[in-house]
């Protein structure tokens, strides 16, 4: 039994580095894309406490400035909850071409 | 005291973008809302779930802080241990900083097969808070029925059909059972009102000793809703009362919020397909009367524990 390793010997178990991924694109899955209007956008920042995704772009004043397309997933929780309706979310084969 | 949204968004975020939860999903907010709440560095721990795999596909990592997962039925046994290494590295002198410690557990790892762990966790008095988001059932094996699961709910261990309505029986109450520990703070809410889970969180991490915090968030997916209405049913859950929002504090309780209007548990029943054979029938009308039912008792217990009193609007 001696020849049987300690647990200070045994390597640890799996650890992987931090935040590894925001190199995952999970825009790919998006079906309908959100599209925020600069004009209507009163900063109120609910879409921006309230996306699963954290895709809503903000300044550190608090101002709104776009959506990060490279992680929205689409789910449309932006625009219900918006009080000025200032996201409208459209079908993604509209913007395919971009 | 009062946060504000500004405020917190330079705030570096615990859990990062590139997690893999479904579009919709009530958990990663759950997270992000929390963790906006805690000042200091932060440990957390997670049971086996939704959070803990969909954050943790290897070998990419959505933690920005350290972050352990160890097993389905210990997330209070590991945030235990986590914490009283830290307690004794830093009596030792080897760490000098103040870290908080958060356990994240989904209402399979928390009202189940974690209980024993947390109450363990609980009653020695470990300065952790606990979080459980709650979307009433196993979604992460395909909705099977847990204790947290609401009465006539369709699951894939409780269908819907015609020997059963869904689930027969009523969700055990969990947020109380935590009261009965007598620990330091017990919180009840939800997400539609951010502002109010942050400052939950934060008077959670505040407390010395032992905290738990039960926050409903939808699986959009197993509760067969509309992706974008995560914030809309956790409104109506509260509405309806039946969800109520609540605090106990050193054993006193005091209700968060009281509905104007006497709305029925169907409106909160409606959007979501998991309920829609409630809808039609006399079997489901029987069904929604039972469950108005116990949503009425249990609203009238938390009145009477917290002191209050409610007269709606006709």
């Amino acid at each position: 039994m001696s020849s049987l390793k300690g647990w200070k010997d045994l390597p640890l178990a799996t650890t992987v580095p931090a935040s590894t991924s925001e190199k995952v694109q999970t825009g790919q899955w998006r079906s309908m894309r959100p599209v925020w209007n600069e004009e209507e956008c009163i900063h109120c920042l609910q879409c921006w406490i309230q996306c699963p995704d954290k895709s809503i772009k903000a300044t550190p004043e608090g101002k709104v400035t776009g959506i990060d397309y490279f992680f929205c997933k689409g789910c449309g929780t932006c625009a219900a909850v918006c009080p000025k309706k200032a996201i409208e979310m459209r079908p993604e084969s509209e913007f395919i071409e971009q | 005291m009062a946060v504000k949204l500004k405020d917190l968004i330079t705030k570096e975020r615990a859990m990062r973008q590139g997690h893999r939860m479904c579009p919709g999903c009530g958990a990663p907010t759950v997270v992000q809302q929390a963790l906006l709440a805690v000042e200091q560095p932060v440990v957390v721990t997670a049971a086996t779930g939704c959070l803990e795999v969909s954050t943790t596909i290897y070998p990419y990592n959505a933690w920005g802080v350290p972050f352990l997962h160890s097993a389905f039925e210990n997330a209070g046994a590991s945030v235990s241990g986590i914490e009283a290494a830290y307690v004794a590295l830093k009596k030792k002198g080897k760490i000098t900083k103040d870290i908080k410690f958060v356990a994240f557990g989904g209402d399979g790892g928390t009202y189940d097969i974690g209980l024993q762990a947390l109450s363990g966790a609980a009653e020695r008095g470990h300065d952790f808070t606990y979080i459980c988001y709650n979307n009433q059932g196993y979604m992460n094996t395909g909705a099977q029925r847990s204790s947290a699961t609401p009465k006539g709910a369709d699951t894939s261990t409780a269908p819907a059909g015609k020997v059963i309505p869904g689930k027969i029986q009523k969700p055990k109450d969990l947020t109380v059972i935590m009261a009965a520990h007598h620990i330091p703070y017990v919180a009840q809410t939800t997400i539609h009102n951010p502002m109010e889970v942050i400052e939950k969180v934060k008077k959670a991490i505040e407390t010395p000793g032992p905290a738990f915090v039960n926050v409903l968030a939808p699986c959009v997916l197993f509760w067969r809703l509309e992706p974008s209405l995560q914030r809309d049913i956790c409104k109506l859950a509260v509405e309806t009362r039946f969800w109520p929002v609540y605090e106990v504090i050193d054993g006193e309780w005091k209700l968060g919020y009281k509905p104007k209007k006497r709305v029925p548990v169907e409106e909160f029943l409606k959007p979501q397909g998991r309920f829609r054979h409630l809808l039609k029938g006399e079997t489901g009308q029987a069904v929604i009367e039972a469950l108005q039912k116990d949503v009425d008792e249990e609203w009238e217990y938390v009145l009477k524990r917290c002191g209050e009193t409610w007269e709606p609007q006709a």
